[in-house]
């Protein structure tokens, strides 16, 4: 019987949030808080030769005006490549230039908008294919003396590249000469924006002690602590973060940014506290985007559509700064060839600096990207072969036995159950076989197909931890490092601890805020990792008081620990459940009937580490980044307009391997919105820049996302292949459905209008234009 | 003629209450409903009228507290999320389903809701999506949103 | 959040309020004209502008009219979008007005905000070129009645002080048969890739644009090359877009090219489904 998992429990923090109630960053009051604004950056590349501050300063209510100049420290979580505030040389148009702090916002901006800045500006690149060629300007001549603060990043100096990685497995020449069919194409995929739907905030405060009080809405309270502690010397016990509820983070608020210059800004003004508030413009064009990508993907495979052969390029587009983009590089590297068995591959990943925004983390880090790149070459084999794209995804999914790229062995745990999940797409989403069948004058539907799968790029020592208090009710508190971006994680993790304990969900509260100096350090709410790792520590924490409540039942019963069962809240000797002791009356240790007290007061405490994974070799890949696999497949179906190249999106099927389903509501709703957001991304999200390098959409109006009205029937199914030594099984899920979903809605597009497609946004211009060149 | 030069008290009805703030004429009703009343489930998501988050009811019609004046709601009655009556209908239905995730632009699509329902208590799909196509979400597929409302049609 | 400080001025009546005007443009506060709002609230807040006085016309009741009077519909300025095309009394303006913005803001913006605004759609525009509408217009010389389509030529040309207070439009337009297609880059609420706004006055097809080109427009020419009934409705077609093609403008949304092909498709339709 299953107490708590397996239940479709709503979130833990709902009825906070459909009261309005629920506090993110910037809602805490402001009482005796300044104000801090940004002026950035109308230049892609440029020299600063003069800024005058003057007309700032001589405002009434400003405190402070702060430039590069005075701020001589980099910033990076691989590369210390960033200043936080521009120093000389301008990078992107966004980039911070100035901050001005004053006593109330209003105050603040007209401050920024009367500083006045020279500039001389520079050659710049928008793309990384552009950034690699012969003569471009280098974003960072000074690349070789930056302070590497991971082993795993390797610039290259006198070029634009930020990092490079290598796969090599089997041998690629040989294998395509034997090849009856090769593909090959070339990608190009712009940023994009994470647009959660709370602005990025941070305030930062310094107490008379010394100690430096961060609020941020970031996904990454302890990496904010570590960052500021590495740079600015201050001992991390010195430092405590604080992350409300947070609006959406969609891997845009795992960097740290805000926190940095909010810190500056206090301290400037001698510890008092400051709020810096960016607009929603800025969010999109200053602080970081998602990544662009170009790739180049040779595929080769039978007559039969076996595949035997891969060669990749991946040109990850990181924008000015690496932040984590290097890692990303590396992790689609690491997945190159999608989950097909592929055995003779050769990748080469590059992370390449461009003059635009930097880019940071984004939903199922790069693999959106590179699966569409992949997805799209397969179903081009696919057509080449004559075979139905389902058919032949079936044939190459990688199974149990198969060797991943970087040449981990695959077993059921390690990957899962692709073909299941392609054998259950098939039916969720009535697959038709792929052909474009007519439904009208120039109407035709089609279906497109994907795969997915992703394993994890996290530091090889990550860690997680989890306490447990009792309330006087029985009840308990879960407290965590993870903090809630709505992906409800803090939700599953209460089941996970309800059902080790043989306890209702209802009788575990969770702690919503993360404070570091009272919740055990979790690594970053990143990677869908929460289930797996926090999950890991809160199973531990159940166990650790199933220990203490047995040997408190064992004072109470006089017997020993092992004949104590622990259930539905009582605590009772086996074989005699009709005398029992609710857990009100023992987790405070046990008080006999005769007054003596007997036992301890119960403190549930998990710690966990990961375990086993490498780095990988430099010349081949060959390596284990992540626990295991998660995969899964996708099915798009469209109908198009062949005369006026629209489209309507009509139902969206997802069926993922997610070890085990914890909450299925949750989990079917975190899917579908993953999906959701791929649709608003493939089909019409897009940073484009214009003939001065700046952004084309700096916007909602601008930049287009999918409104009501637009959705398909989406569709979410599981498959449940347990993942060994994580909690039930469970796998991370929880930014997985967006993965094949640019990809899937592309080949259905690809279907329908005959053309392949290599780029996105998937907008009627983007085909229209497909055919006109086609005509030519 | 009413006139409004620099820091000026007004009152507001808000939540069927009458509140004295302080404000500037180019004070923005979103800024002073937070900052000033404390009522923060109006949020500002874009400032420009785009997202919907910091949508509240002026009389009785859903509107962008971020595109309107402070002093231009003197004399109207402002309904916030704080004030929906406790645990009503559509609060109910989204928590039934999942019409939200990270909950930042949950009290708009709220506010749009109960507007709507308030005006077609049997609104038709087309109509639905006309109202809400005012709000974004991010997180959930809309579907979710759609069901709750749905669902509050059918009851 | 606004920056700047403005004062805020709601007179009563149309005397009040150009007098208004007048003494904030004496005291050189560059004063706007304020309805719905939301254009000035969102050009201030990015410092695109910065007035320092806004007079908001939502109170003179002239400008809040909605109604038949005579042989004349009239709506105020200040009537919103959304009880424009609630009142279903000029299906064709009710209709471009339920494509503005979205709904919420369609119960803020006003007709004279949308005609007067700097953005380059003012959609609302369209129906009044084709329907011989006129405007009351207030302004240091108090009122006048101007025939729509001289005051609005690709925006709205008023002289300093004046203001929008009434559109009349002849009863006998109002249920013209008519033609509102809206094309927008990907989904329907958004600005328009090409808007096509068409009245069928007998056998005449009167038709105007936004979205297309940098302004909306009405064009006689294309109109006549339209109506040319000798001719096949290809060759009235590719006449048409002869004239047009010249205008196409591309920005974020798309690129001239192709709202020549998104144009074509939607005249197109329409003289098929005016054939």
């Amino acid at each position: 019987m299953r107490y708590a998992v397996g239940h479709s429990i709503p979130r833990k923090e709902s009825w906070a949030k459909v009261s309005g109630r629920a506090k993110y960053t910037g809602d805490l009051p402001a009482h005796g808080t300044f104000f801090a604004r940004l002026l950035t950056s109308p230049y892609a590349h440029a020299r600063i030769l003069r800024i005058d501050t003057s007309g700032a300063e001589s405002l009434e209510g400003v405190k402070a005006v702060i430039t590069g100049s005075d701020c001589p420290w980099l910033f990076g979580i691989m590369i210390r490549d960033r200043p936080a505030i521009a120093l000389n040389e301008v990078r992107y148009a966004g980039e911070p230039v100035a901050m001005v702090v004053a006593v109330d916002e209003a105050t603040a901006e007209l401050g920024v908008r009367a500083i006045l800045v020279e500039y001389e500006p520079l050659p710049f690149v928008i793309k990384p294919s552009e950034a690699l060629a012969e003569g471009a300007v280098l974003l960072h001549p000074q690349l070789a003396a930056y302070r590497k603060v991971v082993d795993e990043v390797y610039p290259e100096a006198g070029t634009n590249i930020a990092s490079r990685y290598r796969i090599r497995k089997g041998d690629i020449k040989s294998a395509f000469s034997n090849c009856d069919v090769v593909v090959s194409a070339r990608f190009f995929l712009p940023p994009s924006d994470h647009f959660a739907m709370e602005v990025r905030c941070a305030e930062a405060a310094i107490t008379a002690d010394g100690t430096v009080l961060v609020t941020t809405s970031s996904q990454s309270p302890y990496s904010v602590r570590q960052q500021l502690s590495d740079v600015f010397n201050i001992p991390a016990g010195k430092i405590r973060v604080n992350v409300p509820f947070v609006g959406g983070g969609f891997g845009g608020k795992s960097s740290v940014v805000l926190e940095i210059l909010a810190y500056i800004a206090s301290k400037k003004l001698g510890g008092k506290p400051v709020r810096l508030i960016i607009s929603r413009e800025q969010d999109m064009e200053t602080a970081p985007c998602r990544i662009g990508l170009e790739a180049d993907i040779k595929l080769g495979a039978l007559r039969d559509g076996t595949l035997l052969a891969a060669e990749i390029t991946y040109l990850v587009d990181c924008g000015a700064y690496s932040d984590i983009a290097p890692n990303m590089a590396k992790a689609i590297a690491v997945d190159c060839t999608g989950p097909y068995n592929i055995p003779n591959v050769s990748c080469d990943s590059l992370c390449v600096y461009t003059n635009h925004t930097f880019a940071t983390a984004y939903r199922s880090f790069a693999h959106e990207s590179q699966a569409f790149c992949i997805e799209r070459a397969v179903d081009m084999v696919a057509r080449k072969c004559g075979m139905c794209p389902l058919e032949l995804r079936l044939k190459n999914a990688i199974r149990s036995g198969d060797y991943t790229p970087t040449q981990v062995l695959c077993t059921p745990s390690i990957i899962g159950d692709l073909p299941q999940c392609i054998e259950k797409v098939k039916l969720l989403s009535n697959w038709n076989g792929g052909k474009p069948m007519a439904v009208g004058p120039n109407k035709v539907r089609a279906m497109g197909i994907s795969c997915l799968w992703k394993t994890e790029n996290p530091p090889t020592d990550a860690i997680s931890g989890a306490l447990v208090t009792f309330n006087s009710d029985g009840s308990l508190y879960l407290n965590t490092g993870v903090a809630e971006i709505g992906s409800g994680g803090k939700t599953h993790l209460a089941q996970i601890l309800a059902e080790t304990l043989k306890i209702d969900a209802g009788q575990v509260h969770v702690i919503s805020q993360v404070d570091t100096a009272l919740s055990p350090e979790h690594w970053k709410t990143v990677a869908s990792f929460t289930e797996y790792m926090a999950g890991n520590a809160v199973y531990r924490a159940a166990q650790d008081i199933l220990n203490q409540l047995r040997a408190n039942g064992a004072e109470a019963f006089k017997c020993s620990a092992d004949e104590i069962e622990v259930e539905n809240g009582r605590v009772y000797r086996r074989g005699n459940p009709s005398s029992y002791i609710e857990f009100k009356d023992i987790v405070g240790g046990y008080k006999a009937q005769d007054g003596s007290s007997l036992g301890e007061p119960v403190l549930g405490r998990g710690g966990f580490m990961l375990k086993g994974l490498t780095a990988l070799d430099k010349n081949t890949g060959r390596g284990r980044t992540g626990p295991a696999w998660t995969v899964g497949a996708q099915v798009v179906e469209i109908e198009a307009d062949l005369k006026d190249f629209s489209y309507r999106i009509l139902s969206a099927s997802s069926v993922i391997d997610v070890g085990a389903v914890i909450n299925p509501e949750l989990m079917r709703s975190v899917v579908a919105g993953g999906m959701a957001m791929g649709m608003s991304m493939a089909s019409r999200e897009a940073f484009f820049y214009d003939e001065k390098g700046l952004l084309k959409t700096p916007n909602l109006r601008t930049y287009k996302l999918m409104h009501i009205g637009q959705e398909p029937d989406y569709r979410v199914g599981f498959v449940e292949t347990p993942e060994d030594g994580s909690p039930y099984g469970v796998r991370p899920y929880s930014e997985h459905g967006i993965i094949g979903i640019p990809a899937a809605l592309a080949n259905a597009l690809s279907a329908a209008f005959g053309k392949e497609i290599t780029s996105l946004p998937l907008t009627p211009e983007m085909l229209w234009r497909l055919w006109v060149e086609g005509m030519r | 003629m009413l006139r409004y030069e620099g820091k000026t008290v007004i009152e507001l009805d808000v939540n069927g209450e009458k509140r004295t703030v302080t404000v500037r004429p180019s004070d923005i009703l979103l800024d002073v409903l937070r900052d000033q009343l404390g009522l923060t489930g109006a949020k500002p998501g874009c400032r420009n009228g785009d997202c919907g988050a910091c949508t509240v009811i002026m009389d009785g019609l859903p509107a962008k507290s971020c595109l309107v004046l402070a002093v231009e709601a003197v004399g109207r009655s402002i309904l916030t999320v704080e004030g929906l009556d406790a645990g009503s209908p559509i609060q109910g239905a989204f928590v039934a389903k999942s019409a939200f995730q990270c909950g930042y632009c949950t009290s708009g699509f709220l506010m749009v809701c109960h507007a709507m329902l308030s005006k077609y208590p049997k609104p038709e799909e087309h109509v639905l999506e006309e109202w809400l196509q005012s709000n974004i979400c991010r997180c959930t597929s809309y579907q979710e949103i759609r069901d709750a409302v749905k669902s509050i049609i059918q009851q | 959040m606004i920056p700047a400080n403005f004062i805020y001025i709601r007179p009563d009546c149309l005397s009040q309020a150009a007098i208004a005007f007048a003494q904030m443009q004496k005291e050189g506060r560059a004063p706007l004209y304020y309805g719905g709002g939301s254009e000035i609230i969102t050009m201030a807040r990015a410092g695109s502008i910065s007035p320092g006085a806004v007079i908001d016309i939502k109170s003179i009741p002239e400008c809040n009219v909605l109604g038949l009077s005579g042989d004349k519909l009239i709506i105020g300025a200040a009537v919103t979008l959304s009880t424009i095309k609630e009142s279903r009394l000029f299906p064709l303006l009710g209709t471009a007005c339920g494509r503005i913005s979205d709904h919420t803001n369609q119960c803020r913006i006003t007709l004279g905000g949308n005609l007067c605004g700097t953005i380059i759609y003012r959609e609302a525009s369209l129906p009044l070129m084709l329907s011989d509408a006129e405007l009351l217009l207030y302004g240091p010389e108090g009122a006048k009645i101007c025939a729509f389509n001289t005051i609005f030529n690709r925006r709205m040309q008023l002289k300093p002080g004046e203001f929008v207070v009434q559109v009349h439009i002849p009863a006998t337009a109002i249920n013209l048969p008519y033609i509102h297609v809206k094309k927008a880059a990907q989904e329907k609420m958004d600005y328009p890739l090409v808007n096509v706004t068409a009245l069928r006055v007998g056998e005449e097809i009167r038709v105007a644009f936004s979205g297309f080109g940098s302004y909306p427009f009405r064009d006689f020419e294309v109109e006549r090359a339209l109506n040319d009934r000798g001719n096949s409705p290809k060759s009235r077609l590719d006449a048409a877009m002869a004239i047009l093609s010249q205008q196409a403008h591309t920005d974020s949304e798309g690129s001239g090219a192709y709202r020549v092909f998104v144009l074509r498709n939607i005249l197109e339709g329409m003289l098929e489904e005016w054939r």
